[in-house]
């Protein structure tokens, strides 16, 4: 059996500067060879990465919301990059997306029942009754009332909205879910019910994830594997629990550094990067990271490393790796 | 809680929003007025018939023998050269001037709202070529651009209506794109793709309808000047022709009379005035209910 979603090579450039007749004279890399894979049906692949590595663009790519400008993308075998209009439509039913904003992600002129809706009316063509009584049972899985069906977004709370919005991503049982940032624009209260309701979901109906954030407690939480972006390139992958544990690349650890943990004897064992990040109009021809890096070796300035296996499925692109910092 | 109670609480909740809007319109004392002005002119071609005293002076009728009177009780408005009651000629002109203001208006609309909404929806080459365009019509005064359309066209009040649209269109579509453009980024409209909606429902049942409410401001205000400027067209003569009662066309055929008798340019001019006044307070007055930054007091 094929896996699930099979990303290879995927490449999204975004012209920057543009001359009058609309030629591109430079390109942003946004996403700049990625290399993914979620092989079993029910589990979490988590990007993590600071804001503006790639990873919102990467999820918005994989979906097709965004062109991409090289690659493959293998979605249960097929090349969704190669499908015509009436095929990606079919499989859209089993890919959504749930947003990072949950107020600008719902429609503020329409009900909740018509956004729920939506979904059900394109593709099942339901309506009356067999529409009100799906919408009623999509919002009970999200732990909405059937009572909310009538109002209109601005009646509801951050975390009410996100749960109406994986409702609707919910509505055609979809396989697979690209959950962009799901919970950082929530009140941290709410953050961990959002949570929990998404791992309650995929316990329950067998969703994979591709879970983007920022936050690697939220990373730790849900994924069972993880890959870690810089500057639109996947620096390390693996399994969650060994990636969490021992990173390998410099950027991980400090990445994983920086995250807090509730014991004050620990304090100032953060690795504090020096350095900006370069631009990603024009990157670096040798390790992205090599200006911030800090255990950079001549090497690293000169050629770029690639994501090689160090063992145990614990993939790296550093030249130093295993050697520690 | 059964489904139809919720719809019925859902329908008090928004009558009491529209309550609130006109408790908004009704709290402004000038859109209040203008709001006042504009039922007042509907009422009038409304009733027109009815209220003129002489509503055949609104057509071919002529009374020679009292041509220029002044202003009385016969003739609230006095009378022309022709003898016609140029009060029932006003009143009939109102019919006349919603009429312009209802089809020019609508027909600018229509062709300025949907190229707004794929301008913005579709962006690239297509927004380019549609914007360019825009332009070349907006860098001509609107005036002068409706003129010399309405002179190729030929002197009619339709054809001036049809000049005065297409020198209008354009403000429409740049509205419309503008909000279709940061619309389209929403995530509302990217779910919709994401759900493999058509571009053509995401346009009608998510872009038009959040993008219409300043369109709707620009055009209640439009209103008073589309009405200026086929009153200005008739009086070039290039809009409505003799004998319509025209505001306009009869400020036009008025002036040759005003050092002698001052009510002929007077009353229609005035017409004119008040009812350009109207739409605008009342266009004032609608900006502030629609715009969720003004509402919150």
């Amino acid at each position: 059996m094929p896996p699930l979603l099979e990303v290879r090579g995927l490449k999204k450039y975004f012209p920057v500067r543009r001359t009058w007749w609309g030629g591109a004279t430079s390109w942003l890399h946004a996403v700049d060879g990625v290399d993914l894979r979620i092989d079993a049906p029910g589990t979490t692949l988590g990007i993590a990465g600071e804001s503006g590595c790639g990873k919102t663009t990467l999820g918005r790519v994989i979906l097709r919301l965004l062109p991409a400008t090289a690659g493959e993308i293998y979605f249960e075998g097929r090349d969704i990059l190669k499908l015509n209009y009436q095929a990606l439509r079919a499989v859209r039913r089993d890919m959504q997306i749930v947003f990072q904003d949950p107020y600008s992600a719902l429609d503020p002129r329409i009900t909740v029942r018509d956004i729920v809706a939506e979904p059900l009316r394109t593709h099942l063509h339901l309506g009356g009754r067999e529409l009100d009584d799906q919408v009623a049972a999509l919002l009970a899985e999200v732990g909405l009332d059937a009572s909310h069906i009538y109002r209109f977004p601005h009646e509801f709370s951050g975390g009410q909205r996100q749960r109406v919005v994986i409702a609707r991503a919910l509505a055609l049982h979809p396989k697979f879910l690209v959950l962009d940032e799901p919970t950082s624009a929530l009140d941290v209260s709410v953050q961990a019910q959002i949570l929990n309701l998404l791992k309650d979901l995929q316990a329950r109906l067998g969703l994979s994830y591709l879970l983007i954030s920022h936050d690697l407690s939220v990373v730790e939480h849900m994924a069972d594997e993880v890959a870690v972006m810089y500057l639109g390139q996947i620096v390390e992958r693996g399994p969650a629990a060994e990636i969490l544990s021992h990173p390998w690349h410099p950027y991980a650890q400090a990445l994983l550094s920086a995250v807090p943990v509730p014991d004050p004897g620990q304090r100032g064992r953060e690795i504090v990067l020096e350095g900006n990040v370069p631009s990603a109009v024009d990157p670096p021809t040798g390790c992205r990271f090599y200006s911030r890096c800090p255990v950079r070796r001549p090497v690293c300035r000169e050629k770029a490393p690639v994501l090689a296996d160090g063992g145990g499925g614990h993939w790296v692109a550093c030249h130093l790796a295993g050697h520690g910092t | 809680m059964s489904v139809m109670d919720i719809s019925s609480g859902q329908r008090r909740a928004r009558l009491a929003a529209l309550r609130y809007d006109l408790y908004l319109l009704r709290k402004n004392v000038l859109s209040m007025a203008g709001l006042v002005v504009v039922v007042l002119l509907v009422l009038a071609a409304a009733v027109a018939p009815v209220l003129a005293p002489y509503p055949a002076d609104a057509g071919t009728q002529v009374h020679m023998s009292q041509q220029l009177l002044p202003p009385s009780w016969a003739h609230l408005f006095g009378t022309d050269e022709m003898g016609r009651d140029i009060f029932s000629r006003v009143l009939y002109g109102a019919r006349i001037s919603l009429g312009i203001g209802v089809f020019t208006i609508g027909l600018a609309l229509l062709i300025g709202v949907p190229l707004g909404l794929v301008a913005g929806y579709a962006g690239g080459v297509v927004d380019e070529v549609i914007m360019r365009v825009t332009d070349v019509f907006l860098s001509f005064p609107p005036l002068l651009l409706a003129t010399a359309v309405s002179a190729m066209l030929g002197p009619s009040l339709v054809n001036a209506m049809i000049a005065i649209a297409i020198a209008w269109w354009p403000w429409y579509t740049r509205l419309i794109r503008g909000q279709a453009v940061s619309l389209r980024e929403r995530g509302f409209v990217e779910a919709a793709r994401a759900t493999g909606v058509s571009h053509l429902t995401i346009v009608f049942r998510h872009i038009l309808p959040n993008a219409v409410a300043p369109v709707i401001v620009q055009a209640s205000m439009d209103f008073g000047s589309v009405i200026l400027e086929a009153a200005s067209l008739s009086f070039l003569g290039l809009g409505a022709q003799p004998p319509e009662p025209e505001w306009g066309l009869m400020v036009s055929l008025g002036r040759n009379f005003f050092l002698t008798d001052w009510w002929y340019v007077t009353f229609p001019g005035l017409a004119i005035l008040i009812t350009v006044l109207g739409f605008n307070l009342l266009g004032d007055g609608l900006r502030e209910i629609l715009d969720p930054k003004t509402r919150e007091v």
